[in-house]
């Protein structure tokens, strides 16, 4: 699919899609968590992962001629220029389900941050370095609760892998091969297929102290074609999760806030 | 005089493990759980929008706006428990109606523009309410309140400033901020209570230092307070009465309608049932969670016993 944005900036705004979406979904959980300091901890990641959306918009919108603000990226962009992972769109389920998600998706964010907040990009690596130290709390966090639930009650722990089982296959496909090679040759990006190991490394031990094992799932995909999600394509699920973000602004154009 | 009497005569705090009356505990643990209610409950009409924000930056104020009340709820939670009370039989009154929160939060969110309204009004309101619970005789209560004020002021400032964009926007911004103004003006006045004249708690409250100043005093403070703000925001606030005193002092304003409060408080307000449900749902949604924290809890235990 061709876009308006170039190689680079379509790499982070990868980044800040994955964030800002993820942020979407945590922050439907506000007033509805099972206690009370869940509430304030599902708001927390939610606000971090808000944070680096925000930097990340700004940073790419900097890169545009003439340049876009986050609000226009965010409000304003065209669903097919959205490059967020299809496994981060997916709606909620249940506490087990979001649980694993935050686990994964923050398991890889901790490694893709890590790497980043060396790289050649001196903006990128000043955002990666600071998002870095939150990722690893949500992923602590995370992991805190994937090993209540799983090594908990007969149902939490059924829930637990089901949870699991449903968004590994999303997981597995953020280690897709996406990002164009000259990015990633000038050291701007990081070659997604190198997270996968140090990732799953870090998964293994939590994951048996949760008495959870681990769907395989092999990547299946065409040679020629491109990665969903990533090459804009999506699913009806962003289609709502933008509808409900851009509501207000619709109705009010050109005002401001 | 006990040792309680005379703390109170010198304004000194009473302490969790100090003597008091059954009485004081028992009003101070109404009147803590409602509000600690008040502030969980009161995440749900403005948690509605946090999705549908209408910028990253309004968005981002907003779901730290929403955290900060969940916080002001954990914190109130802790200081009732202090008075021999469990979190989980504070919920279990709040869902069978014995305790009650807040009726403003019983009043739907309509637009964008509620967000903002409910910062300057309700946030204002609970911020003239609470400043001087900063003084309390209950340690731990008036502590809980110094930090949970700070909060609150803040939220009324950004509720302002968010109201003031949309006052001085399009058209259309200004009149959703209007009428989102006419509608939250008497509610955020029916938050101070009754009259004085039909207040029954409040003589034997004074006395004991939980509550400084009447119902209808506060309201006044309220309003003088508010009425030069909505001026900066060019907004009007729907009474016809309104009119400065100059003997007094003080902004005259026309009769509360304390019917309705009435009506509300009894659980017949527009989003009464659906608080409860929301709030009821997220508990039994959230059941096998804690069971299994529980559980888990346990079997670390036997493990480290073993
Ligand atoms: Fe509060
Ligand atoms: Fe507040």
């Amino acid at each position: 699919m061709s876009s308006r944005f170039d190689a680079r900036s379509r790499s982070v705004l990868g980044l800040a899609d994955d964030a800002l979406i993820a942020s979407h979904r945590l922050s439907e959980w506000v007033a509805r968590a099972p206690e009370l300091e869940e509430d304030i901890a599902l708001a927390n990641v939610a606000l971090d992962l808000l944070g680096q959306a925000r930097l990340l918009l700004a940073h790419a919108g900097q890169m545009q001629v003439p340049a876009l603000n986050e609000d226009q990226l965010a409000y304003e962009r065209p669903i097919e220029e959205f490059r967020n992972a299809v496994m981060l769109e997916r709606p909620n389920g249940d506490f087990a389900a979001t649980m694993a998600r935050m686990l994964l998706f923050s398991a890889y964010q901790y490694q893709l941050y890590s790497g980043l907040s060396g790289c050649a990009d001196p903006q990128l690596a000043a955002i990666a370095g600071k998002a870095v130290k939150e990722v690893e709390y949500h992923r602590d966090h995370a992991a805190g609760w994937v090993v209540r639930l799983g090594d908990g009650t007969e149902e939490s722990h059924q829930r637990m892998q089901a949870g699991l089982d449903a968004e590994w296959s999303g997981f597995t496909r953020l280690f897709v091969d996406w990002i164009r090679d000259d990015v990633i040759a000038a050291g701007e990006a990081i070659f997604p297929p190198w997270l996968r190991e140090p990732v799953v490394h870090w998964l293994e031990p939590v994951l048996e102290r949760a008495t959870l094992e681990h769907p395989e799932v092999t990547l299946i995909r065409e040679p020629g074609t491109r990665e969903p999600g990533r090459n804009g394509a999506h699913t009806d699920d962003l289609i709502d999760i933008l509808a409900r973000m851009r509501e207000v602004r619709a109705a009010h154009p050109g005002a401001s806030w | 005089m006990t040792s309680f009497e005379s703390a109170i005569a010198e304004g000194a705090r009473i302490e969790p493990r100090d003597a008091m009356p059954e009485d004081y505990r028992a009003t101070l643990i109404r009147q803590i759980a409602q509000h600690a209610h008040s502030e969980i409950i009161g995440m749900q009409p403005e948690g509605a929008w946090i999705t549908r924000a209408p910028s990253l930056r309004r968005k981002a104020i907003l779901l730290a706006k929403v955290q900060d009340e969940a916080g002001h709820g954990l914190y109130l939670y802790a200081a009732a428990e202090t008075l021999g009370v469990a979190r989980s039989e504070l919920y279990d009154a709040l869902l069978t109606g014995r305790q009650k929160y807040s009726s403003i939060f019983n009043y739907p969110t309509l637009t964008w523009a509620d967000v903002g309204t409910i910062g300057w009004l309700v946030d204002g309101a609970a911020i003239v309410n609470q400043v001087p619970l900063c003084r309390c005789s209950y340690g731990p209560y008036a502590r809980g309140m110094v930090r949970i004020c700070k909060e609150e002021s803040f939220h009324q400032r950004q509720g302002f400033e968010s109201l003031l964009a949309l006052s001085n926007g399009t058209p259309g911004q200004h009149a959703m901020a209007q009428d989102a103004v006419n509608r939250w003006w008497w509610p955020s006045l029916m938050m101070f209570g009754p009259p004085d004249t039909d207040s029954p708690h409040s003589a034997r409250s004074t006395a004991w230092g939980i509550k400084r100043f009447s119902n209808d005093t506060l309201r006044q403070r309220f309003v003088d307070m508010v009425v030069p703000q909505a001026e900066v925001l060019g907004l009007s606030l729907p009474d016809p009465d309104l009119r400065f005193d100059e003997g007094r002092g003080s902004w005259d304003f026309g009769p509360v309608d304390f019917t309705e409060l009435r009506e509300v408080v009894a659980g017949n307000g527009p989003c009464n049932a659906e608080r409860l449900a929301h709030r009821r749902a997220a508990e039994d949604d959230g059941a096998w969670v804690r069971e299994a924290a529980r559980v888990h809890a346990a079997k670390q235990v036997r493990r480290g016993a073993a």
